[in-house]
């Protein structure tokens, strides 16, 4: 999810499994058969084909369809690691400590775990940072969106041919107290490049009606939540629209798959505000299932801080995410000072 | 030719989804339904929806004319499904009317005296800043559905075990 920029900057970052640093990158030039380049971070080796992302380390290798590893490199991009553990598939992912990551091959997984095979290193988070970015933008051809859902792009399949780097480097939109609030993030419509997505067709646009007093127009003001989600141009990314302290609402609009399994380092809630989603739940270290959660729309529901969530939605919905961005909680849930539920009842 | 209808609930249609588990306990998942616990509320009892440490999502029914509240931060109101108004006053002394280090919404008794800043019509899905130094009240002509985000404090209203699914 979408984080305060300064989150976490504060103090030095947690290293529960006491792991070095890695320092070693490499870039490799284009492969003259598929045209991409190949890239190093640690003893991790990241290359593709046609159809493939290939992962390698010491004594093991993975693969994943170039488009669930793009989808979720992209998110792992944006969103800066995320807050907690985001699983690219159930064998390769990141957890962000903020400042520094650890990247890893079955530490999630509980066959790994179990045979003493899975394999984890450690980065400073703006280093590895540079690698997945030059990735993304290396592996991502024209006329691919890795921000879109499946029927509103083109195919990111076969050798390299071209980029899209405009759409793999948009900015996350962050407000820092209000959208629409003077100097804060601004509204979308047509002119400035959001138009109504076709599965929102039906959304009302009409603002609020809002009459200031003279001298206090900075100060009264209110906007359509529902008709900005409608011009998101992107799926699967929230962005901060409103801000009390540190609790972050998060909104975004869903189609498809949420394209990692994210396993939060703290309670994650989730308020449902049009049409469905349905959420796989498991357990955020072994993968093990736990429940499957149908959201309605003015559903609510909480991810506990022991599992991780994938949500499907078929129809383009609008889901509110909220986040308590405080860099306190991680210790607290690990140490146990925290519950995993917030509530008992 | 799109064909896409977007579905909304209101406090008098909605449809609820469901917690099903596998190996888990429903009452982790906290799950409710914000046009229910509306239905079932008594007018601008603000209840609580979500938690996450000190901050709170309340959800409020709308109906008729509110009391005033004020409180030390910012708080934001997003209207649900029907049309809400929203009474805002700059208060000369708002200090006097709340703790400034204290969190959450407070009820206040009457309405000290400030300047009048505005009003603003809200309908479905429109969120609008209840500024910090402010006094507001809400007017409803019929019931309706409010989303608060908020932090814990005096209005806030615990009664999680009468909506949230437990089995
Ligand atoms: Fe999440």
């Amino acid at each position: 999810m979408a984080m305060n920029e300064d989150t976490g900057a504060a103090s030095k970052p947690a290293n529960p499994r006491g792991l070095p640093l890695q320092a070693s990158f490499a870039v490799e030039p284009a492969d003259n058969r598929t045209g991409y380049r190949t890239f190093k971070a640690g003893s991790f080796g990241f290359r593709r084909d046609g159809y493939f992302a290939h992962i390698s380390w010491p004594n093991g290798r993975h693969q994943l369809a170039v488009d669930v590893f793009l989808r979720a490199l992209m998110r792992d991009v944006a969103w800066g690691f995320f807050y907690g553990t985001v699983n690219f598939d159930t064998v390769f992912g990141t957890t962000n400590y903020y400042g520094e990551v650890e990247m890893f091959a079955g530490a999630t997984n509980e066959s790994f775990i179990k045979a003493g095979t899975a394999f984890i290193e450690r980065f400073k988070a703006d280093e590895l940072m540079r690698i997945f970015k030059e990735m993304i933008g290396d592996w991502t051809n024209a006329g691919y969106d890795p921000f879109a859902a499946p029927m509103e792009t083109g195919a990111p399949w076969g050798s390299k041919s071209g980029d899209n780097d405009p759409a793999v480097s948009r900015k996350r939109v962050t407000a820092k107290r209000m959208v629409g609030l003077p100097g804060d993030t601004p509204l979308r419509s047509d002119a400035s490049g959001y138009p109504v997505n076709r599965m929102f067709a039906d959304v009302p646009q009409d603002e609020p009606e809002v009459y200031a007093e003279p001298g206090f127009e900075h100060e009264v003001s209110a906007f359509n939540l529902f008709a900005y989600l409608s011009r998101s141009d992107v799926t699967w990314n929230p962005s901060v629209c409103s801000v009390v302290k540190e609790s972050l609402f998060c909104p975004t609009s869903e189609e498809f798959i949420l394209p990692v399994e994210h396993g939060n380092d703290r309670p994650e809630w989730f308020v449902q505000l049009s049409d469905e989603i349905i959420w796989t739940t498991k357990d955020r270290d072994t993968g093990a299932f736990r429940a499957q959660v149908v959201c309605k729309a003015g559903d609510v529901c909480v991810m506990p801080a022991d599992v991780r969530h994938q949500g499907f939605s078929d129809k383009r919905s609008m889901l509110l995410v909220w986040e308590n961005g405080s860099p306190k909680i991680p210790e607290l849930i690990r140490s146990g000072k925290a519950p995993n539920v917030p509530v008992k009842f | 030719m799109s064909g896409y209808s977007t579905q909304f609930g209101s406090i008098d249609a909605y449809e609820r989804g469901t917690v099903s588990v596998i190996a888990d306990d429903p009452k982790n998942y906290l799950f409710s339904n914000m046009f229910d616990v509306a239905a079932r509320s008594a007018p601008y009892e603000r209840v609580a929806v979500a938690k996450n440490f000190e901050y709170v999502i309340e959800v409020a029914r709308a109906e008729g004319v509110s009391g005033w509240f004020t409180c030390a931060h910012d708080e934001f109101v997003t209207c649900l499904d029907y049309p809400c108004e929203v009474h805002l006053v700059k208060l000369d002394d708002p200090d006097a009317a709340v703790d400034p280090e204290s969190e959450g919404a407070h009820a206040l008794a009457a309405l000290p005296p400030g300047k009048k800043m505005g009003r603003i019509v809200l309908r479905r899905g429109h969120m609008a800043i209840l500024p910090v130094g402010a006094a507001y009240r809400f007017e409803a002509a019929a019931p309706a559905t409010l989303m608060i985000q908020t932090i814990d404090g005096p209005v806030t209203s615990h009664q999680w075990a009468a909506f949230c699914q437990s089995k």
